[in-house]
């Protein structure tokens, strides 16, 4: 037998249940501008936290054959205002600066005595296109060795020939595919592509990987998160 | 699974009503959470993809379509990135919670279309695009429905992974791979997203069309007057 109740209190019984979803109104926040910016920052914020807990220091990105490169006149040229600052390529030399032991200028022929690697990977941007590029470079963590960076220091920040400035997280900074560039497809790098050096990081996405480097600084704290960090891009952003 | 049911009187004639327990709390929550979190994650997809609106290559670039900025959300790509990364946490968790629920209490056979519900399908369609009887009601869904909503919760997951393939093609490059690549996995999430919204649109027609009880029922979780057999 099913248990009979009266109208009145069905009604009262509906109105209760309605009221449990109350909470789904919370959502309503986010159509407020004074909070909108607060939350979204902090949903973002999230996203970076948990990149960063995913992202695993000894796992490679994956590489390809010379079969699968994009070719070289169809890898295309983003920068964020010039395509070159013209950097007078004869007197170049990058400023080391922060926790390091050995601060000073660098030239690229002191960089190339490093052990140098080619790799064919994926360069992803973040409009949502991808290519995929051939770099010659020397890993970043092998620099980070020469100039003595404080190991437990936790950023590197770069700056740039056209006044772009980028940062790494110490993890990614470290990873065995992160490369200071100064090649591509065989060829010194082009003034477009970033020349004299540039940062490839296959393990983030392509505004991270700063070109027409100038400055390297090793440090705990991070003064300035990046160009489009500062219009609201992910800090983080690894893939 | 036993539904529970009660019959409502009305105080001045007498007349009884019956209505079903339907939706449980958990399930409504998610339900609207997961609705708006949708709705949100739609808008801002659209305008992540007119950064870039083509699945061909970037040299030379020919756009497949460009979406009235009314129609998007964030104003810039920076923006709905804002809102994309925020709100798939909420189209996951409440996505998550639903499935487990679903799960852990046993609902799930009211909705999952199984082997069972084959024969069913016919006439179901029948029913609904031409002209056909309507079949017997011996469930609180038909074939089709359960269909559609077993597809909904199978794109829902979908979405999910093929989104994690976009935003993680390193850490997942199994799951890039698995989708052939970033690039095509980009594809996948857009084409995806299509079908997710025609789910949505065939649900809300027939929302429309089965009545305002039906409708109530995903507020309070009561449904009264039920066209099928509650026990």
């Amino acid at each position: 037998m099913r248990s009979r109740i009266d109208a009145r209190r069905f009604r009262s019984i509906s109105r209760r249940e309605l009221l449990k979803l109350t909470p789904v109104l919370a959502l309503g926040a986010f159509a407020v501008p004074k909070l909108q910016e607060r939350l979204l920052k902090a949903g973002l914020g999230f996203s970076d936290w948990a990149s960063a807990r995913l992202f695993r220091p000894g796992h490679l990105a994956p590489t390809f054959a010379d079969s699968d490169l994009t070719p070289f006149d169809k890898f295309p040229i983003n920068g964020y205002d010039v395509e070159d600052p013209e950097v007078d390529l004869d007197k170049w030399t990058l400023t080391v600066s922060g926790a390091v032991q050995k601060p000073g200028e660098y030239s690229l022929a002191q960089i190339k005595t490093l052990s140098g690697l080619t790799q064919n990977t994926r360069h992803v941007c973040v409009e949502g296109w991808d290519v995929i590029g051939r770099f010659e470079g020397v890993r970043l963590s092998d620099f980070l060795k020469m100039i003595g960076a404080d190991p437990n220091a936790r950023f590197i920040a770069v700056e740039c020939a056209d006044d772009y400035y980028e940062s790494l997280d110490m993890a990614t900074a470290l990873h065995p595919q992160t490369l200071l560039c100064y090649g591509m497809y065989g060829q010194p790098l082009t003034r477009k592509h970033g020349a004299p050096l540039r940062l490839t990081i296959p393990t983030k996405i392509g505004y991270k990987q700063a070109k027409y480097l100038t400055d390297l600084k090793v440090s705990h704290v991070l003064e300035k998160a990046g160009y489009w960090e500062d219009q609201g891009y992910s800090q983080f952003y690894g893939l | 699974m036993a539904t529970r049911a009660i019959e409502v009187e009305d105080p001045k004639t007498g007349e009884l009503t019956e209505a079903v327990y339907e939706h449980p709390l958990v399930i409504r929550l998610c339900h609207w959470v997961n609705a708006v979190a949708l709705f949100v994650l739609v808008g801002s997809g659209l305008q992540i993809f007119r950064a870039f609106p083509s699945f061909g290559s970037k040299i030379p670039e020919n756009d497949l379509i460009d979406w009235p900025k009314a129609l998007a959300l964030g104003g810039w790509l920076g923006g709905a990135l804002q809102w994309h990364l925020t709100f798939m946490w909420i189209y996951i968790a409440t996505g998550a919670l639903y499935v487990g629920y679903q799960i852990f209490s046993g609902n799930y056979r009211q909705i999952l279309f199984g082997p069972r519900d084959l024969s069913g399908v016919w006439p179901m369609v029948r029913h609904y695009f031409f002209f056909g009887p309507k079949p017997p009601s011996k469930e609180a869904y038909n074939p089709l429905q359960k269909h559609a909503y077993t597809s909904a919760i199978a794109l829902g997951v979908l979405s999910v992974l093929t989104g994690l393939a976009i935003w993680k093609p390193v850490q997942f490059s199994w799951l890039a791979w698995l989708m052939g690549g970033f690039h095509l996995a980009r594809l996948w999430h857009f084409l995806i997203m299509w079908a997710m919204l025609a789910f949505v649109f065939g649900h809300l027609v027939m929302v429309v069309l089965h009545g305002w009880n039906n409708f109530v029922s995903m507020l309070i979780g009561w449904k009264k007057d039920p066209e099928y057999p509650s026990s």
